[in-house]
């Protein structure tokens, strides 16, 4: 039976679960344990699964990614939690040149199941060092999945498909969303998970303008999809849900009949994932649906600032979602 | 592979067959890389065989170890195939990557070797990992994770040996010192002078053998092994040796003289010094010693004939090789 609940609750419920059902898993990470996590996600899950397998690890990025390289080649499924994705990139070469790559390199002798949970996102305060939105860097790995819930659902459900995969996984977590609120319904078993890593999902459909959008920016398209619904536009907004592997057919189905396209994201734009969105529709025929030139609203390109104001100039919100739209239907 | 003791008649066999398997083996290669047969560069390890061979000579069946990408002779010495890893390098389709990995890259975990690594100190928190994963299943293995004496000034030797230490894992932290970080040598690298001084930082003994002395190298291990494997943690060996060939095939030797190694060479032998002790001692006739060097000789000569046959890699399956 569904139930209401919170994006981080979502969360933990996935943990309970794959903790409960699957005794090879463990999770690993900065003040899980006793302090609950800095955003109170793995809170009491020491109490009840104990310290063998709710692991509180010293501050050591690079040792928190390679151990779970290890214990995974090794049978065990980890599940390791960094504070805040900023801080992965002090464990870049873990992932990027370790976990990425040996599946492959070792002809395929070994696989690398692991999952690296993380926050990320702007819009709390917290400045240039633990605000990024860094899915693009590994997105751009042949080897890594890139996954980014933006539902209380999804928060739960992409995290049991991550821990099913064979593959090394990232999954960006958004700051904002963990206390958001919706319906879950907490799977029974593992595998009983619906959702499929690569598989976006059209989570309002319309007819005049295509949306596409993770994470955060999935809910603040939905909000100007529906403000642009009052003016009469019929917006359709797809969520990507990951980015690696990127479902681009449900892109080009959508502006096959839209001919309207409006991608975006909280990174910045240059060399970003709406730029790949956008490459993957003029490379196929849903090109030739196109009746304006395809937009992206995306993070300014530059650190994330401090002060509120500032902080929400670089983020993109929803009025400049309903902005851009406009501007399209005019074309 | 089960231990081998250096010090019985049986085990000597085998740990000498061993190194000069490991040696001609990289002889080999070198004489195909001169005929212009293999594709990039490689690694060799010659003159440092007691270090590989006293390791995994002294581990148990089930034990594992990581390499690095100077990784040949510890590959050979825990049990890997000779042919499959020439056919590797080879580029063929049937070698240990399927040509997709080369010298820096071959693994081996179903005999217990997690890989070789082409970056350095790279393989250390892995081998942390895998040591994790021993001691939460109880399986009683241990992890060797082989690292050199440049990986000792990256940060992640010390969040590895940090986390080992706190968490008393099951691992053996074997720093093969051939002296030289490429071409920097550890005097001008590394602050406090030695690896195994290191060890006390992290809460575990640091022991220090005559790397080019296989059953030196042997015993400290051993003991190394049985503590990890008796639960009391980790152990940091520093292995002393020296490289005779350049670091890599564009290596012009400026950083050391031909002296060095010529002294290196004549006088600390590893091959030659463990066929001296152990006929001295009895534990081998001279014609033991004649009878390990042809089986090693003839077994890369087999190896090298038979990975030649082997198809090709192809790169018709790439696309869908880099995700299981």
């Amino acid at each position: 039976m569904p139930e209401t609940s919170t994006y981080a609750k979502a969360v933990a419920a996935a943990l309970r679960l794959l903790l409960e059902k699957d005794e090879r898993v463990f999770l690993a990470g900065e003040d899980i344990g006793v302090y609950g996590g800095a955003f109170g996600v793995t809170d009491g899950l020491l109490g009840e699964f104990g310290a063998d397998r709710i692991r509180d690890t010293p501050i050591s990025e690079d040792a928190i990614a390679g151990l779970a390289v290890g214990a995974s080649i090794t049978g065990l499924r980890p599940v390791v939690e960094m504070q805040f994705s900023d801080f992965i990139v002090n464990a870049m070469d873990a992932i990027v040149n370790q976990a990425a790559k040996l599946h492959f390199m070792y002809g395929g002798n070994v696989e690398v199941p692991m999952v690296i949970r993380a926050p990320g996102g702007g819009g709390t305060g917290a400045a240039a060092q633990h605000s990024q939105s860094l899915e693009a860097w590994f997105a751009h790995v042949p080897g890594l999945k890139v996954v980014l819930p933006a539902t209380v659902q999804d928060a739960h459900d992409l995290l049991l498909a991550a821990v099913l995969d064979p593959n090394p996984v990232i999954v960006l977590e958004h700051k904002l969303l963990y206390k958001s609120e919706g319906e879950l319904e907490v799977r029974s078993r593992i595998e009983d998970t619906p959702a499929r890593l690569g598989e976006a999902k059209v989570l309002r459909p319309g007819t005049d303008l295509t949306m596409v959008g993770y994470s955060m920016m999935t809910i603040r398209s939905l909000e100007a999809a529906e403000v642009l619904a009052e003016e009469g536009i019929s917006a359709e907004v797809i969520d990507l849900r990951s980015v690696r592997p990127l479902d681009i057919s449900t892109v080009r189905n959508s502006v096959r009949k839209t001919g309207r396209l409006l991608v975006t994201h909280e990174a910045p734009g240059p060399v970003g994932v709406a730029a790949e969105v956008l490459a993957g529709v003029v490379e196929s025929d849903a090109f030739d649906y196109l009746l304006a030139p395809a937009r992206r609203v995306c993070g300014l390109d530059v650190p994330m600032p401090y002060a509120r104001d500032l902080e929400r100039a670089v983020i993109p919100q929803s009025e400049q979602l309903v902005d851009a739209a406009r501007e399209l239907m005019k074309a | 592979m089960p231990r081998r003791d250096p010090t019985t008649p049986t085990g000597a066999r085998s740990v000498l067959e061993s190194m000069w398997t490991i040696r001609r083996f990289e002889e080999g290669l070198e004489e195909l890389f001169t005929r212009g047969l293999l594709h990039g560069t490689m690694h060799l390890s010659i003159g440092q065989e007691a270090v590989a061979e006293g390791t995994c000579a002294a581990l148990e069946d089930g034990d594992l170890i990581t390499s690095t990408h100077r990784g040949h002779g510890h590959t050979l010495a825990h049990g890997a195939d000779p042919m499959l890893m020439m056919a590797e390098l080879l580029m063929k389709d049937t070698g240990y990557c399927r040509g997709r990995g080369g010298s820096m890259h071959i693994a081996d975990v179903a005999r217990g070797n997690l890989g070789a690594n082409g970056i350095v100190a790279g393989s250390m928190t892995i081998a942390a990992g895998a040591a994790l994963t021993q001691k939460l299943t109880g399986s009683g293995a241990v992890v060797v994770c082989f690292f050199g004496d440049g990986a000792a000034n990256e940060g992640s030797f010390h969040e590895a040996l940090n986390l080992s230490g706190v968490w008393d894992l099951p691992v053996v932290w074997l720093c093969e010192n051939n002296q030289y970080g490429m071409s920097m040598s550890q005097d001008q690298s590394t602050a406090g002078g030695s690896v195994s001084g290191r060890a006390s930082a992290y809460g575990m003994p640091g022991l220090v053998a005559d790397g080019n002395d296989v059953t030196d190298v042997w015993s400290k291990v051993a003991e190394a092994a049985d503590r990890a494997r008796s639960g009391a943690g980790p152990t940091l060996v520093e292995a002393i040796t020296y490289r005779y060939r350049g670091h890599s095939k564009s290596d012009r030797n400026l950083y050391r003289t031909a002296d060095e190694i010529e002294d290196w060479r004549n006088l600390r032998d590893p091959l030659a010094r463990f066929e001296g002790q152990a006929v001295e001692a009895g534990l081998l006739q001279p014609s033991d010693v004649d009878a390990a060097r042809e089986a090693a000789k003839a077994a890369i000569r087999d190896a090298i004939a038979e990975a030649y046959r082997q198809p090709d890699a192809t790169a018709h399956d790439l696309e869908e090789a880099a995700y299981a």
